[in-house]
């Protein structure tokens, strides 16, 4: 008697308990935007010229959640309250698929942030973005280089305005290590080539210690980070007009130029004396994450790891990254000294499914200088927008990164796996690279498996 | 918090006016079915009783069989006809085949080994003290989803280089322990997928062992006892009394699990995402359709997949309707 009466009571009084806690976080997650920095008491002023629309809502679908998803809301907050137009915004880790089955279905969103042309360029040829408005294509001739401009160019068709940026090819060391040791930042391939040589041959008492750390594992795309290795050896090598014939695949895997630059990074990625400082030989990269890849070097295991600017997120909060700090970085070297200054980089494209005067009002403001700077302002992310002030990014390295995407000398190539057809550049590209560093093929098989799949 | 309770509303709001809907459509379709004229009465009743099942499976299955049969014949797009090309490119490209064969592989060694343990596992608990509990033990797994599985496995394969740390993965610190060398269990091709598949046993035995278990005690006692009396030792028991007794079971349990294996993604997908040599038909289907965007080549699986299931099926069905004629 005595248990069901209890069961009767907690039961419903559990159920209460677990209502109260999810509308509490309901509640708090409303009130946090009027809360924030960028909120609160805004200035009309500035977005007058978007007009005003009320009750009408736009819909941004994008793969970006979290803490990036929360300070993207936030700098758009003062534009909603002021033009009247609500943002609904939903994000889907499955958005790459999803973006495609929304389209097909006639249910797509009113913007997408789409962070590979690829896709993008799929979407448009299949006839379902529209082409973007003229206030849009005005922002981006004024405030951004013709190459970010061709990415969201189709037959002369312009659609989609890029929208962040992030700089790939970044080598980052530790300051300390490479006093201590009198190492040198090295300013061509070859330095850097020499670099590896020394620190392999100064590190041999450690038994676990290799100049570099890789890690390629990241589920199902698994081998991306090898691609941006290739890519900047390709840029860097055989230049940025061979790098745009390999991305439209007038110039094969196997043809000399690429394969000399994969032939370039398999010296390193290849080489049981270089690789894999702090978890094994070539076949441990694999199954390192990227996330941990370059870990190692806080330990003294490894001495070097290449990734994109974002990485900077991963070293956590009590590791500062400055170039008298814990960790910084340098640019992958150029082939030769007194190359012209070339990086890889990838960023995301705001595409339009609908025509309504409420969505061109965002595209607008997000192609804006404006909002460029109110993004930044809130920290953690960069653009390649020229309207922007880089003394409001929120390290150092995001100040160097912003410099060099403004700089007008700087030769910037998008991705090239995020470039090419997906069957290659999220598929065969990458697991050609896996099977490559784990041993299972030659240069010579990678370039023909990879060639043999590529869509012509 | 007001947002809260409109949009809730809303929510419910709806889901309350479609069940109102539905009930007042079906309610409606009863009124006339009821009401229908004498001739031909059974029939309008059978209609609407079977109408909405029929529509739901011809929405839900009849149009998307077809549509996707006719997508293998397509191009990347889906919009232009290709003729046989996909099926070319299934039986020419060498890591498809790959695929083609661990599927293979994955359906005559699942079921087997499951069965055989499940069966084994259900003979010799059979009575025997704390059977319960022993049966709970082998059916937790069932209880675990594959992706959850997948995710206590890897810990068990991870893999750390000697000297370069301590062994996180347990089979590999009991490699170091004996003296051996760790390895790449999920790497090294083609053995990682026998490193897969063993979590799909792992997960299935106590499937099998559970139906086998009740069907072994379904055999009739009076038939045990009299093989008893004449002398049949344990295994010979086994062989000519318990095995024919539970003939149907096995067969059920045999085509389930081999369905099961076929259709098998979540552990491929995320302990290798088919990576170093691991695909089978399933997770390469999903692969080519949805991330490379390659809708022919994905059709194309997706129908080799159906065509792989559909014997099994037709057996199964076979065996089941043989039993109801015995009985």
């Amino acid at each position: 008697m005595s248990s069901t009466l209890r069961r009767r009571v907690l039961g419903p009084a559990a159920a209460i308990g677990a209502l109260s806690l999810v509308l509490a976080g309901c509640a708090a997650d409303t009130e946090e935007p009027g809360a924030g920095g960028a909120g609160g008491d805004a200035d009309c002023a500035e977005y007058e010229q978007y007009g005003s629309f009320d009750g009408e809502t736009v819909e941004i679908f994008s793969t970006i959640a979290e803490v990036e998803a929360d300070n993207l809301e936030l700098s758009w907050a003062d534009f909603a309250s002021c033009t009247g137009i609500t943002i609904d915004y939903v994000s889907s880790q499955e958005f790459e698929t999803q973006i495609n089955v929304r389209a097909q279905a006639g249910d797509a969103p009113e913007l997408a942030i789409i962070p590979q042309p690829g896709l993008l360029q799929r979407l448009i040829a299949e006839g379902y973005v529209v082409a973007a408005p003229d206030s849009v294509e005005a922002n981006v001739d004024e405030f951004w280089s013709e190459s970010w401009k061709s990415y969201g160019t189709v037959d002369g068709e312009f659609y989609a305005a890029p929208l962040m940026a992030s700089v790939k090819g970044y080598v980052w060391y530790s300051p300390a290590d490479f006093e201590e040791n009198g190492y040198e930042v090295p300013a061509t391939w070859d330095e850097m080539m020499a670099l590896t040589e020394e620190m392999a041959a100064n590190g041999a008492d450690n038994a676990a210690y290799r100049p570099w750390c890789v890690g390629f594992a990241s589920g199902d795309a698994t081998g991306w980070v090898g691609t941006d290795w290739v890519e900047d050896a390709v840029l860097r090598f055989a230049g940025p007009e061979a790098y745009d014939q390999w991305v439209a695949g007038d110039l094969t895997f196997a043809s000399p130029e690429i394969t000399e630059a994969i032939e370039l990074v398999g010296d390193i990625l290849l080489d049981p004396a270089y690789v894999n400082g702090g978890f094994g030989g070539a076949e441990s990269i694999v199954s390192t994450t990227f996330q941990d890849g370059g870990f190692p070097i806080l330990e003294g295991n490894c001495s070097m790891h290449h990734q994109a600017s974002f990485y900077e997120a991963q070293w956590g909060e009590d590791v500062t990254v400055a170039p008298d700090g814990d960790i910084w970085a340098f640019l992958t070297p150029p082939a030769a000294e007194g190359d012209p200054f070339a990086v890889t980089g990838g960023g995301e494209f705001v595409a339009a499914f609908s025509e309504d005067e409420a969505t061109a009002a965002v595209q607008t403001y997000l192609s804006s200088d404006l909002w460029a700077n109110n993004r930044v302002a809130l920290g953690g992310v960069i653009s390649a927008n020229q309207g922007l002030d880089a003394s409001l990014a929120s390290s150092e390295l995001a100040v160097q990164s912003i410099e060099i995407l403004q700089d007008p000398d700087t030769i910037f190539r998008f991705d090239a796996s995020d470039l090419m057809p997906a069957a290659v550049g999220a598929g065969s590209f990458w697991t050609g690279m896996t099977d490559w560093v784990l041993g299972e093929l030659t240069t010579d098989q990678m370039t023909a498996f990879i060639d043999g799949t590529f869509p012509r | 918090m007001a947002d809260f309770w409109t949009d809730a509303f809303e929510k419910f709001g709806v889901m309350v006016v479609g069940l109102a809907a539905f009930a007042v459509i079906v309610g409606v379709l009863l009124f006339f079915a009821d009401r229908a004229p004498k001739k031909g009465r059974d029939f309008w009743q059978l209609l609407a009783f079977v109408a909405p099942a029929m529509l739901l499976l011809l929405v839900g299955l009849i149009y998307p069989a077809i549509r996707t049969t006719y997508l293998a014949f397509t191009d990347r797009s889906g919009n232009e006809f290709v003729g046989l090309r996909n099926f070319e490119w299934m039986f020419t490209q060498p890591e498809i085949i790959t695929v083609l064969l661990n599927t293979v592989v994955w359906v005559i060694v699942v079921p087997l080994l499951s069965t055989i343990f499940g069966l084994a596992y259900a003979v010799f608990i059979d009575k025997a003290h704390g059977e319960k509990i022993l049966k709970s033990l082998v059916f937790l797994p069932m209880a675990i989803s594959f992706v959850g599985a997948s995710i206590i496995w890897r810990f068990v394969y991870e893999y750390r280089e000697q000297g370069f740390g301590e062994q996180i993965g347990i089979l590999n610190q009991i490699i170091v322990w004996v003296g051996g060398e760790p390895q790449q269990f999920l790497q090294n091709s083609p053995w990682n997928t026998f490193f897969l598949i063993v979590v799909m046993v792992w997960i299935q035995t106590g499937f099998a062992m559970v139906l086998l278990s009740a069907a072994i005690k379904g055999v009739p006692v009076e038939i045990v006892e009299a093989a008893r009396l004449d002398g049949a030792n344990a295994w010979q028991q086994f062989r000519n009394v318990t095995l024919p007794g539970i003939r149907g079971t096995l067969v059920v349990v045999i085509t389930t699990i081999s369905i099961a294996t076929l259709k098998v993604f979540d552990i491929v997908r995320s302990m290798t995402a088919g990576q170093f040599g691991t695909s089978v038909v399933a997770n390469e289907m999903y692969t080519q359709a949805f991330r490379r965007a390659e809708i022919g080549q994905g059709s194309v699986l997706a129908l080799t997949l159906f065509i792989m299931v559909l014997p099994i099926v037709i057996y199964n069905v076979r065996v089941m309707r043989q039993q109801k004629e015995i009985r």
